[in-house]
């Protein structure tokens, strides 16, 4: 079975509902690929054969037994380590939880079983989503398949590789600041984070509660409109899920750019955003002018002051959540301590790496007597301000389009001693977070280096069908799907 | 607002972390280049701006307070380090 590797989920749903492929040749042939690819790669923790298969089996044995096959019946899916999937373990790339072993899995995760997905493995990712490179893994560094020099992005990279390596069609990643776009941007695959609270967080190991939301890549737009049909909508086991209907998106997507008004944030191509990508984008937009799109430049005044308010309010948050991992319930603890406040000091410098550390140190500050209305209130202040920009802008706009990130994928390690310069690669994506909008990166480009640009559409709060929309004609356009990593250059 | 050393040992002490010298100089040097950055936030005046905890999503958090089936007490044991007859188990904490 040759025709499922690197086939959309569209084309896999209908190789096993017609029979003319079963689940478990699918799933082999994805298998196969990661085994082959894996070496180079490296964006699974770990790969389920096991389970996949006897997933598998199931989708066959519903079909050839005239049961009704779900949405995404037979479709191999990767799925975050930072999702709770049970008996499976869920490192969230830490050595924290290297041992933990959850016993239910995320509304989400729960969602695509249902769908008659087939959860191939667990995708690297930085420590409890803390980065923008995946290089702050415990485990292992993910490589770019563009380029294996470079990083595939964060801290979804380990999601993100894997579709882009054509090992599943599509996966589930989290997005606090960017970590779903700017890996999708860095791979060349569209990636989206819906609206806070359109997707159920039951099961997503807290980063920052305000911001954290679950999303889908995929091979394409349409892939990733049906996953989210299938992971979006209220969730009684999140209480920030939103009590609303979810649309038919896959009815979005052929309803064209024609009349639509687009917002383009001069904030958003300043100085620092690299050349290639600005004419990348450039281009991107004039084709969104020749669907018969309306361009409109707007001013997002506050955008310059996102980035320290999301690393008061990411790192207080951060800092707070990450208070639970003491040794006690689960997880790693020292050996041979006898008291307990020595025993939660020893577990968490052990099991921490130094990111982790480093952003929970700032969130305590941030949140100590003394700072707390200097940093936390004030971030939380201009969090509004934030937001209001967005509200003013939409007024009269469907949409807004952006670089997803100031440059294509970069080297290892040529922002790793410096939080600063790593913290600015999220400069474009994290104001959604703050106003929890939805956004989602597709492909627009390549760099003369053969490096994929991404370009940001975000939409008005729980708008994700205007976001697939516009994405979906744009993508027709740009037609950057045909194009796909050889998986042996360097840069 | 520069922070010295003593004041990084003190949030390591909060956030239950320990650091050796050479750590703690690091993150102090570090921490002072991220605070210089977030001071630009002062350029703002927001004393009458309403601070946003969350973007609120129309949700309601209340439900009905009646049963529903939960994890078992093996279950909620099992990633436990070290437990005792149903319990988790810690070192002694008052001596």
């Amino acid at each position: 079975m040759s025709g499922a590797c690197g086939g959309t989920i569209a084309e896999i749903r209908s190789l096993v509902s017609s029979g003319q492929a079963s689940a478990v040749e699918i799933c082999r042939a994805h298998l196969q690929r990661a085994r082959d690819v894996e070496p180079r790669v490296k964006a699974f923790r770990a790969l389920l054969e096991e389970s996949a298969l006897s997933q598998a089996e199931t989708i066959d044995r519903d079909r050839r037994e005239g049961r009704p096959l779900g949405p995404l019946a037979g479709v191999p899916i990767a799925v975050k380590d930072v999702l709770c999937t049970r008996g499976v373990p869920t490192t969230c790339g830490s050595l924290i939880l290297r041992n933990f072993v959850p016993v239910y899995d995320a509304t989400c995760v729960a969602r695509l079983r249902q769908a008659g997905a087939v959860i191939v493995g667990k995708t690297n990712m930085d420590e409890f989503a803390m980065g923008s490179s995946t290089e702050n893994s415990a485990y292992e560094k993910t490589c770019n398949p563009w380029a294996l020099d470079r990083v595939p992005g964060g801290s979804s990279g380990g999601s993100a590789a894997a579709v882009a390596a054509g090992e599943v069609p599509a996966s589930l990643g989290s997005d606090t600041g960017g970590s779903i776009r700017q890996p999708a941007a860095f791979c060349g695959i569209p990636g989206m984070k819906p609206t806070y609270g359109r997707v159920s967080r039951y099961g997503l190991v807290a980063f920052a509660s305000s911001l954290d939301q679950v999303g889908p890549l995929g091979l394409t737009v349409e892939d990733v409109a049906r996953v989210l049909q299938v992971i979006a909508g209220h969730d009684p086991l999140d209480s920030t899920s939103a009590p609303l209907p979810v649309p038919d998106y896959l009815a979005a997507l052929g309803k064209g750019a024609r009349g639509l008004r687009i917002g383009v944030p001069k904030e958003y191509f300043r100085s620092g955003l690299d050349p290639e990508v600005e004419t990348a984008v450039q281009s991107g937009l004039k084709i969104a002018e020749r669907l018969g799109a309306r361009l409109e430049e707007i001013s997002l005044p506050h955008t310059e002051y996102a980035i320290p308010t999301y690393y008061i309010i990411a790192t207080a948050e951060a800092s707070s959540n990450l208070a639970r991992y003491d040794g006690v319930r689960y997880g790693h603890r020292a050996h041979d301590v006898h008291q307990m406040g020595p025993l939660y000091v020893r577990t968490r410098t052990e099991g921490f790496g130094s990111e982790v550390k480093r952003r929970v140190m700032l969130g305590t500050y941030v949140l100590s007597a003394g700072y707390y209305d200097a940093y936390y209130l004030k971030g939380q202040k201009v969090r509004t301000l934030i937001r209001q920009d967005f509200e003013r802008a939409f007024e009269k706009l469907d949409a807004i389009v952006t670089p997803t990130s100031p440059t294509p994928a970069f080297r290892f390690g040529e922002k790793v001693d410096d939080p600063l310069a790593m913290y600015l690669s999220d400069i474009f994506t994290v104001t959604l977070n703050l106003a929890g909008l939805p956004g989602m990166s597709i492909p627009c480009g390549l760099t003369r280096d053969h490096l994929p640009v991404g370009m940001q559409i975000i939409g008005r709060r729980f708008d994700e069908e205007m976001v697939l929309r516009l994405g979906a004609a744009l993508e027709g356009e740009i037609k950057f799907g045909a194009r796909r990593p050889s998986l042996d250059g360097t840069s | 607002m520069a922070i010295a050393k003593q004041e990084v040992r003190h949030i390591a002490k909060l956030a239950n972390l320990d650091f050796s010298e050479e750590e703690i100089g690091r993150f102090t040097q570090q921490f002072n280049s991220i605070l210089e950055y977030v001071a630009r936030l002062d350029a703002l005046d927001t004393s009458a701006i309403e601070p946003t905890s969350h973007v609120d999503s129309g949700s309601h958090a209340l439900r009905d307070d009646v049963l529903v089936p939960s994890i078992s007490r093996e279950e909620a044991l099992a990633n436990a380090p070290e437990s005792e007859r149903g319990h988790f188990k810690v070192p002694k904490v008052i001596g």
